[in-house]
């Protein structure tokens, strides 16, 4: 009972955000509000405008939404080992910590806020902690947010000591040597980039999220990510001012290699949630393209290219929370009926689970950037920002920009093979296991959820000019122009440059398909005629009864993409001939290659440190007093 | 400068310097030794076209010379050599393996981009309409050296340094209407020789250590594995 | 409202004629190898019998596997009717840009590769899995081609292209010859003809597109194999009409579309005998040789590029 009254808490808070953010958002409101607390000399200050109203709505939506699925998603836990109390009130937390960073107007607030968001989070994520392997991934989780809070610090720290106050008015004006403010860009870039989970600094994300319930991944997954893309924003764009176009080009080099890498990687895994996982490093690499596409041309002048890039970005931003959300609370759904981790135990779900199944596809077309669904619009507006590199007056740089919106083809060709994998291995063909041949359709409160989710998909695609529009005030506000033309002929077709350049009418395109799917059914179906189908069993090819074990598996459908990029990863790979009373056995292990050349070496590195150090260590108590005696002495020199 | 302001014979030596261009890239992309020469050979064709229109646009007629030394050395003389040698060193069906083309492919799409990069100070001092097509020629060489460094076979070692060589004489050609002609002839004749010593050198190699596999030199070193 | 209407009706000239293309350049191909082979119209009888035949479908086959030939084909059309045929002038075309063409193209194939998986065979699973390997490197190819003549015209409109390249003197673009040439190498691939796939075969372990269609029958057969069709027609179209825009109305003047009629069928006929000559002349290729030959599309393509931006602009 208390478990569900939280829930109720915790949507109405949801709603009450997205209402706000879009409030702000439509309205170009600003709005301040002081709190009474923190430090007694200072008041909390809390700010809205458009920026941080748009993220409000992403928060405040998937919230309202995780909190319809979450009810009955953590019943089995009630009575479990884990009270669900503590995850009730740590999603609250959690959900709170991000409102309040999306608000905070000084650095100071800011870093609480994200520090408990952190925190939090990392509770949420070892829930299950009577499991080593969640353990562990909670704490990689933990240290590499604390890792990134404290240089995310140091940011805010070198804008401090430029404009004079923790705040973020006189951050925005302070006056910064170029030296200074790429050392500053490029804190906030690793700092942000480690909670966005961009390569190489992804690796906690493949640890955390599958670990985590569901819902929670979802939150995670879908939203927090948005806030680190917030914190970024809000640090280049509106504090530190500016922009060089070198930075921009780093960071399109950076979301580049982040969205290939992160779907390649994503192709090789079976784990449902760890591959979902890695797809929010492609798509947060989608994201970075466009900022940084924005950034380039911003450096260059061309601000009203750069106002199509950013919101090419925030777009996208929104849509990654919507799709990625509605894909984690039906992975979620699988895996509580299934209870299998493995896609190579799942397979023909979509006859039992149908409203789970149809939800998980338009998922899987909208992250595939499909038309007419959402995760079309944003890249095709990252496509047009790309193509306008003709302008730049630089040759280098506008022949790299067609490269990287190659990539981009590259990523979402890749996208589409790996989500065929995924939805081919666990919800059609024959069911792999016992447990998914006896799945159930879940709750109404989960099924709605992810209902709600994929119209949500549906809607944002087939309406982008309102949404577009809607978005255009935050480049007014940070870069000066918006998008006057965005709208050009009427609601029905989006014209981000130019009528003549590119024009995308989606409510007609969708009307068109329905139009020729009805008239192509009519003309197939004449009333007089019997046209009954047949049900028969598929064709064996005369060997006897197909059985689920011949079915292509998720590494046998990846398998030549394995063989073409085998340079990407690092595969290890044996085949066992058979022997006398058991088969042929063939064993894969497919690793990350930043683990090898980063985290490895370092890990290395400073635990040689530590040994070296541990020799103060003595053991000796006369030899601890002296190091006390001495502290002492040096402190007084410090203070006189 | 916009390709629709220059002239019909300009705009074809832009066409021949992106075909040579790709000619690099099909040599580095093949596997087969003769296909190899058969592509050295084209570039060597296309080359030859290249001269032959820009001695008669710009009205440089010892360039019809250079043109037909391009036309017997690159196009019929070396590439038979070469044919030949392999016929007689029985390495026709010889495929070599390249680790990783694609890689090496990107790479060498990279190394346009950086030698248009190099190139754009250097362009400012030509004055002919054609002189856009230096990154090109710069490009060539890089690739050739990059098809040297890439390949292990001497054979296909060698068509790279040839097709380096054809880049700088592209160069030249495009860019200032050719080199006197001292330089020039001097040039011609030093690909001759490098392309007999090399057939001699073939027969050493072989010999020597059975193989035309240059890793095997490796052997050589003093250093103590 | 004059140009709505002729885009319907171009549409629909278009879905009708794409049998009649394959079979042609079948018909084609069996002359070229001296055999008789079946007339170019064989593909309508074939339709017709099969729209009449009940459907079988075997008894694991979800609903995905029944929508799956309807969206494919619907979105197929869609795809066609962006595509100016015979005149610049189409309204249609301001719907979707090459960009969203591609997205169709590419929506349609997901469709086609789930109802492979559907059924549960390992036919199926192959084909799909194929399927979305080649597609995945060709697509960069495809619309790095795309971005190229996108950039010469600075739009990605596909009417807008077309007028651009079609007006104005002839001028030689480097970056034109190797994007097409791109172009053809990639449509080549996607549509599923030799080297890359052999759509008139069902060898078990070489088939693509076919190992998906398997377990299809009756009006669902149809559609899909109609749908393989208009893609053929559809890249055949882009092909002739980005490549040579000669002859392309740039108006809705009754002599102007007879003009573009004339030459668009003249220009596709030659495209047909020129697939017929390559699918004669060259071998199915091993699968794991396709991403080479993909490769060189994408180098192509990139060539293209950088020779817009070395060569052409500055």
């Amino acid at each position: 009972m208390l478990v569900r009254l939280s829930f109720i808490f915790l949507g109405v808070s949801g709603i009450a955000a997205a209402w706000g953010g879009a409030l702000a958002l439509l309205t170009v409101a600003t709005e301040q509000a002081g709190l009474p607390l923190g430090l007694p000399w200072r008041q909390v200050l809390l700010h809205i405008d458009p920026l941080s109203g748009f993220f409000l709505f992403i928060v405040g939506t998937i919230t309202s939404i995780t909190a319809c699925y979450g009810p009955n998603y953590i019943k089995e836990h009630i009575g479990g080992p884990q009270p669900p109390g503590t995850l009730t009130f740590f999603t609250g937390l959690f959900v709170a910590a991000m409102l309040f960073v999306l608000l905070a107007t000084d650095a100071f607030s800011f870093m609480v806020a994200w520090e408990i968001m952190s925190v939090s989070s990392y509770f949420l994520v070892v829930f299950e902690h009577h499991k080593a392997e969640n353990r562990s991934a909670a704490f990689l989780y933990l240290l590499m947010a604390v890792i990134g809070g404290a240089i995310i610090l140091l940011a805010y720290g070198v804008l401090a000591a430029f404009g004079g106050s923790f705040s973020f008015y006189a951050m925005a004006t302070a006056q910064l040597s170029p030296t200074w403010a790429t050392i500053a860009f490029l804190l906030a870039f690793v700092g942000f980039g480690m909670k966005a989970g961009i390569v190489p600094l992804h690796v906690w994300l493949p640890q955390a999220h599958p670990v985590a319930p569901s819902h929670v991944s979802a939150l995670m997954s879908g939203v927090m990510l948005k806030v680190a893309v917030y914190g970024f924003i809000r640090f280049v764009w509106d504090l530190l001012g500016g922009i060089l176009w070198q930075w921009g080009v780093l960071v399109l080099l950076i979301g580049a290699a982040s969205a290939v890498l992160g779907v390649l990687y994503a192709l090789m895994q079976h784990d449902l949630k760890r591959l979902l996982a890695y797809h929010s490093v492609e798509n947060i690499g989608i994201i970075y393209i466009g900022l940084g596409l924005s950034m380039i041309f911003s450096a260059t002048g061309h601000t009203g290219i750069a106002a199509v890039a950013l919101i090419a970005a925030l777009y996208h931003c929104l849509n990654h929370a919507l799709f990625k959300s509605l894909l984690f609370l039906g992975a979620g759904a699988v895996l509580q009926q299934s209870h299998h981790h493995d896609m190579e135990n799942m397979g023909g779900l979509v006859r039992r689970m149908p409203v789970t199944a149809i939800c998980f596809l338009i998922g899987c077309i909208s992250i595939c950037a499909l038309p007419p669904f959402n995760g079309f619009v944003s890249e095709w507006l990252i496509f047009q920002a790309a193509l306008q590199g003709t302008v730049l007056k630089s040759g280098i740089l506008g022949a790299m920009i067609p490269v990287a919106s190659a990539m981009l083809a590259l990523t979402s060709a890749l996208a589409i093979a790996c989500f065929v994998k995924v939805y081919g291995v666990i919800f059609l063909g024959r069911p792999r296991s016992r447990q998914a041949a006896e799945a159930q359709e879940v709750s109404f409160g989960m099924k709605s959820a992810q209902v709600i989710l994929a119209l949500c998909c549906l809607g944002f695609g087939i309406f982008p000019t309102w949404t577009v529009i809607a978005i255009s005030t935050i480049p007014e506000q940070l870069l000066g122009t918006g998008l006057a033309k965005a709208a050009g002929n009427s609601w029905l077709w989006l014209t981000p440059i130019d009528k003549q350049t590119a024009s995308y009418g989606a409510p007609s395109v969708l009307l068109g398909l329905l139009v020729s799917w009805l008239i192509v059914f009519f003309f197939l179906h004449p009333l007089k005629r019997d046209n009954r189908i047949r049900i028969a069993p598929a064709w064996d090819c005369g060997f006897g009864p197909l059985t689920p074990r011949m079915q292509y598996t998720a590494a046998s459908f990846s398998m030549p993409i394995r063989r073409i990029f085998s340079f990407v990863w690092c595969i290890f790979e044996k085949t066992e001939p058979a022997q006398p009373g058991r088969g042929p056995r063939y064993f894969i292990k497919i690793s990350d290659w930043s683990w090898l050349v980063f985290y490895i070496p370092i890990g290395k590195l400073l635990l040689q440190i530590a040994q070296r150090t541990s020799r103060i260590q003595g053991g000796n108590l006369r030899v601890y007093l002296a190091y006390s005696f001495f502290t002492l002495l040096f402190l007084l020199w410090v203070i006189v | 400068m916009l390709i629709a302001t220059l002239s019909l014979p300009e705009q074809v030596v832009l066409m021949l310097a992106a075909l040579i261009l790709l000619s690099s890239f099909l040599m580095l992309a093949q596997v087969r030794l003769d296909s190899m020469i058969n592509t050295f050979a084209l570039q060597g064709l296309l080359l030859f076209f290249a001269t032959l229109i820009m001695a008669l646009i710009s009205g440089k007629y010892q360039l019809l010379i250079s043109a037909a030394l391009t036309l017997f050395l690159k196009v019929f003389f070396i590439p038979n050599k070469l044919r030949g040698l392999v016929v007689r060193l029985d390495i026709n069906r010889e495929i070599e393996s390249i680790t990783n083309p694609s890689l090496i492919m990107l790479f060498a799409a990279s190394l346009v981009l950086f030698s248009y990069y190099v190139a754009l100070p250097i362009r400012a001092l030509s004055l002919l309409a054609t002189r856009n097509t230096i990154a090109i020629s710069l490009a060539v060489v890089l690739i050739g050296m990059l098809m040297i460094i890439s390949r292990r076979k001497a054979v296909t070692q060698v068509v790279g340094f040839m097709s380096m060589e054809n880049g700088l004489f592209f160069a030249a050609v495009v860019a200032t209407c050719g080199m006197p002609m001292v330089v020039e002839l001097g040039i011609a004749f030093d690909v001759l020789v490098a392309a007999i010593l090399f057939g001699v050198f073939f027969f050493h190699i072989r010999t020597e250590i059975g193989s035309l596999d240059t890793d095997r030199l490796n052997h050589l070193t003093e250093v103590e594995k | 409202m004059n140009g709505w209407l002729f885009a319907i009706v171009q549409t629909l000239c278009v879905v009708f004629f794409a049998p009649f293309m394959a079979g042609l350049v079948k018909w084609m191909k069996c002359k070229l190898q001296n055999r008789q082979g079946p007339p170019p119209w064989q593909p309508y009888r074939n339709l017709l019998k099969l729209s009449r035949k009940q459907v079988v479908l075997a008894d694991t086959a979800s609903f995905v596997f029944r929508i799956a030939p309807y969206v494919v084909f619907s979105v197929t059309i869609v795809a066609v009717s962006v595509v100016p045929v015979i005149s610049v002038q189409l309204p249609t075309a301001a719907l979707a840009d090459v960009i969203v063409l591609v997205g169709f193209l590419s929506l349609a194939r997901f469709f086609l590769s789930l109802a492979g998986m559907d059924v549960g065979t390992s036919f199926g699973g192959m084909g799909s899995s194929r399927e979305v390997t080649i597609s995945s490197l060709a697509e960069p190819a495809l619309l790095m081609a795309f971005f190229t003549l996108a950039m010469n015209a600075s739009s990605t409109n596909v009417s807008t292209v077309i007028a651009h390249l079609s007006q104005g003197s002839l001028i030689l673009y480097p970056s034109l010859i190797f994007s097409s040439l791109g172009l053809i190498l990639v449509a080549i691939a996607e549509t599923g003809r030799i080297p890359i796939d052999n759509p008139a075969t069902h060898l078990e372990l070489t088939m693509i597109h076919e190992a998906m269609i398997l377990e299809y029958s009756g009006r669902h057969l149809a559609l899909m194999e109609w749908a393989a069709m208009l893609k053929l027609t559809l890249y055949s179209l882009l092909i002739v009409n980005l490549i040579v825009p000669l002859g392309v109305a740039l108006t809705l003047r009754p002599g102007d579309l007879l003009l573009g009629a004339v030459s668009v069928s003249c220009k596709l006929l030659l495209l047909a005998l020129f697939l017929a000559v390559v699918e004669t002349a060259q071998a199915k290729m091993r699968l794991f040789r396709a991403p080479q030959y993909l490769g060189l599309a994408f180098i192509l393509s990139l060539l293209g590029m950088m020779s817009h931006i070395i060569l052409e602009v500055r």
